[in-house]
C-alpha cells in the first residue's frame, strides 16, 4: 500500500500564546514546536502498522519552510520511508495548503492520504476534507478505528455522542482521532537512520488566497475567584442560580 | 442570500440545528439579505425554522442522502447554494459540519471559517468571522476574501432566539446527486445524556478522583444537574473514563455554560479546552491548584466530601 501522511508543525502543548503589541500576529519568540500530535501519535503511527502488516510505502508530507524539517525528520525517526516538503515560505491558509497537497498526491496515486483531525494551532480540522474533494476520493473525518482487508478499509468514526461504522474502498482521504493507534518513541537507530531518509523539497503551485487573518485577540482574564466555604453548598447553588444564572 | 444547512439528525432538529438558522439570520441582518434553510433528507418540524429566522426553507430529498457520505452532502449543499444564489453558507461545527466545510470550500473555491464563534461583522471593509485559535488560548479575526463565504459556527457559541414566524413555506430541492462511494453499515449513538460538545452543563472529574470506582459522586452531581460528565487526559490515558470523555487541547474543546472541575489541577493543556466555557467552579483540596486562577467559583476542600453536598444542594434547589 501506497500511503502519505500530512503532517504540520504547531506550537508545544504547554506554549502561553502572546501577540505582537498590535494583535496583528502570534509572537512566536522562544515558542518551541512539535509535529502537530494528531498527525504523530495516530495518523503516522497507523500508516506505519498498515505497512508493517501488508508492505508498501509510508510517505511524509509539510507544506512550509525549511524551518519545518525537523519537524519532518522527527516522522522519519519515528519510521516514514521518505518525506516531501513543498516549499512555502509564507503563513498561508488551509485552501492554499489542501491545493499544494493535492497537486502533489494526484500525481503520485496513493491508497490512503492520513491526516491529524485538527491542528492544535488553527483547530480548522479541513485541510484533509478539502483534499480529498481536489482528488475527488471519499474523506472520513475523526476516525479511531482504521481496519484494511486489500483494497477493502472498515473504519470507525467519532460522531456526537457515539461511534459511526463505514466501510469504503481504497483511495480514500482519512483524519485521524484517539484511539486509531498508540503513540511511538523514535529510538536511537530510527533517528540515526532518519538523517540519511530522503527528503525531496518541491516548489508550490500557485493558488490565490481566500482569507486572512487581520487580528488576533487574547481572551479576557478572569476576574478573583471568589471562594466558598466547603460547608456551604447552598450558597454555591444560589450563587451559580442568582448571579451566573447557569443553573 | 445567506443559506444555512439546519442538519436533522434522525429526523428531527436538534439545538444545534435552530442555533445555525439564528447565526444564518444575524449575519443575514449584517449584510442586509435574507436566510434561507436547506434541509437535506426527510425531516419533520421544517416549517418550524422560520421561527428561528428562516425566510424560506429548502428541502432535498433523495435516496442518496439517507445515510451520511460527505461527498454526496457536499454536492447537495454547494449545488443548492450555486442554484439559490447563495453567498455565504452556514453550517454546524459537529461532526457531519467538518466532514463537508472544507470539501465545500475545494469544491467552490470559496474562503472558509470553521469552528466560528462570533457573528461575522463588516470591518475594515472586509467580511470579518472570529474563531478560537490555539485551543482557546487566543482568537483570530478571519477575513473572507472571496465572493461566496463558508462558516460552521461551534455549538454554544450563540443563544437560541425566536426571530421570525413558524409555518414558513418548505419548497422542494431538485439537484442530482452521485452515488455514494462509503457505506455506513453501523450508528450508534448512546441515549439519555446530551454528548458534551453540545452540552450546557458539564461535571468533570481528574486525577484527585483517585481510581475509577470513585465516579459516583461525579454522577450523581451530573445526574442531580442534568449534566453531561467529562474528564482530564490522565483519566483518559488510564482508562478510566472513556476517551470521548476527555477534554482539553487535545480533545474536545467545550463552552458549555457551566464547568464544574473536581480534583483537577488545571495544565495549561486542560484550560486551553474549557476556558471558553461561561462560568467555571473549581472543586480542589489543594488551594494552591493553578486551575483556581481560572476559576468564577472555587472550593477548596475534598471533593469526596464536597461533591455529595453540593449534589444535596442542588437536590434541595431543584425541589422547591
Amino acid at each position: 500500500m501506497k500511503l502519505l501522511v500530512c503532517v504540520s508543525k504547531t506550537p508545544e502543548t504547554t506554549t502561553k500564546i502572546q501577540l505582537t503589541g498590535d494583535g496583528g500576529d502570534i509572537d512566536t519568540t522562544g515558542v518551541q514546536y512539535i509535529m502537530n500530535p494528531y498527525d504523530e501519535w495516530y495518523a503516522l503511527v497507523r500508516a506505519l502498522e498498515l505497512k508493517e502488516a501488508a508492505g508498501g510505502s509510508v510517505t511524509i508530507l509539510n507544506v512550509g519552510p525549511a524551518d519545518n524539517d525537523s519537524v519532518i525528520r522527527k516522522g522519519l525517526a519515528i519510521g516514514a520511508d521518505d518525506a516531501v516538503r513543498i516549499d512555502v515560505t509564507e503563513e498561508k491558509d488551509s485552501l492554499y495548503t489542501a491545493r499544494q497537497i493535492a497537486e502533489y498526491a494526484r500525481a503520485e496515486s496513493y491508497d490512503i492520504v492520513f491526516f491529524g483531525k485538527e491542528t492544535i494551532s488553527y483547530n480548522g480540522s479541513e485541510v484533509g476534507a478539502m483534499v480529498a474533494e481536489f482528488l475527488d476520493v471519499p474523506y472520513i473525518g475523526e476516525a479511531s478505528k482504521l481496519e484494511m482487508n486489500g483494497t477493502q478499509a472498515t473504519v470507525t468514526r467519532d460522531i456526537e455522542g457515539g461511534e459511526e461504522v463505514i466501510e469504503l474502498e481504497t483511495p480514500f482521504a482519512i483524519s485521524s482521532a484517539k484511539g486509531l493507534a498508540e503513540q511511538r518513541i523514535p529510538n536511537m537507530r530510527g533517528i540515526m537512520m532518519a538523517k540519511r531518509k530522503p527528503l525531496k523539497v518541491v516548489p508550490p503551485t500557485d493558488f490565490p488566497d481566500t482569507t486572512r487573518i487581520a487580528h488576533y485577540d487574547k481572551p479576557e482574564e478572569k476576574g478573583s475567584v471568589k471562594l466558598i466555604d466547603a460547608d456551604n453548598m447552598d450558597e454555591l447553588v444560589r450563587l451559580l442560580h442568582e448571579e451566573a444564572k447557569v443553573i | 442570500m445567506v443559506l444555512v444547512y439546519a442538519e436533522a439528525t434522525n429526523g428531527q432538529f436538534k439545538k444545534m440545528a435552530h442555533e445555525v438558522v439564528v447565526y444564518g439570520k444575524k449575519t443575514a441582518d449584517v449584510l442586509g439579505t435574507e436566510c434561507h434553510a436547506l434541509v437535506l433528507g426527510d425531516a419533520s418540524g421544517a416549517e418550524d425554522l422560520g421561527r428561528f429566522g428562516a425566510s424560506k426553507v429548502h428541502q432535498l430529498k433523495s435516496p442518496n442522502l439517507e445515510k451520511f457520505d460527505a461527498a454526496v452532502y457536499t454536492v447537495a449543499v454547494a449545488e443548492a447554494a450555486k442554484k439559490l444564489g447563495a453567498t455565504v453558507i452556514v453550517l454546524s461545527h459537529n461532526s457531519t459540519g467538518k466532514s463537508i466545510c472544507g470539501r465545500l470550500a475545494a469544491r467552490l473555491e470559496a474562503g472558509s471559517v470553521p469552528g466560528a464563534n462570533a457573528i461575522p461583522m463588516m470591518k475594515d471593509g472586509f467580511f470579518t468571522v472570529r474563531k478560537p485559535v490555539f485551543s482557546g488560548k487566543a482568537f483570530a479575526d478571519v477575513q473572507l476574501l472571496t465572493d461566496v463565504k463558508i462558516i460552521s459556527v461551534a455549538g454554544n457559541s450563540i443563544p437560541v432566539e425566536e426571530l421570525g414566524q413558524g409555518g414558513t413555506t418548505v419548497e422542494a430541492l431538485d439537484i442530482t446527486l452521485p452515488e455514494p462511494r462509503t457505506k455506513v453499515v453501523k450508528h450508534q449513538v448512546a441515549t439519555g445524556r446530551v454528548p458534551l460538545p453540545e452540552a450546557e452543563l458539564v461535571v468533570s472529574g481528574g486525577r484527585g478522583l483517585k481510581g475509577p470506582e470513585n465516579w459516583g459522586v461525579v454522577e450523581d452531581l451530573a445526574e442531580a444537574l442534568g449534566a453531561t460528565t467529562a474528564c482530564s487526559r490522565p483519566v483518559a490515558d488510564s482508562d478510566w473514563r472513556p476517551h470521548h470523555e476527555h477534554v482539553g487541547q487535545t480533545g474536545v474543546a467545550i463552552r458549555p455554560n457551566l464547568y464544574i472541575a473536581a480534583g483537577i489541577s488545571g495544565a495549561i493543556q486542560h484550560l486551553a479546552g474549557v476556558n471558553n466555557s461561561k462560568t467555571i467552579v473549581v472543586i480542589n483540596k489543594d488551594a494552591d491548584a493553578p486551575f483556581f486562577k481560572a476559576a468564577d467559583y472555587g472550593v477548596v476542600g475534598d471533593l469526596f466530601e464536597v461533591l455529595p453536598r453540593l449534589t444535596e444542594a442542588v437536590k434541595k434547589y431543584k425541589g422547591q
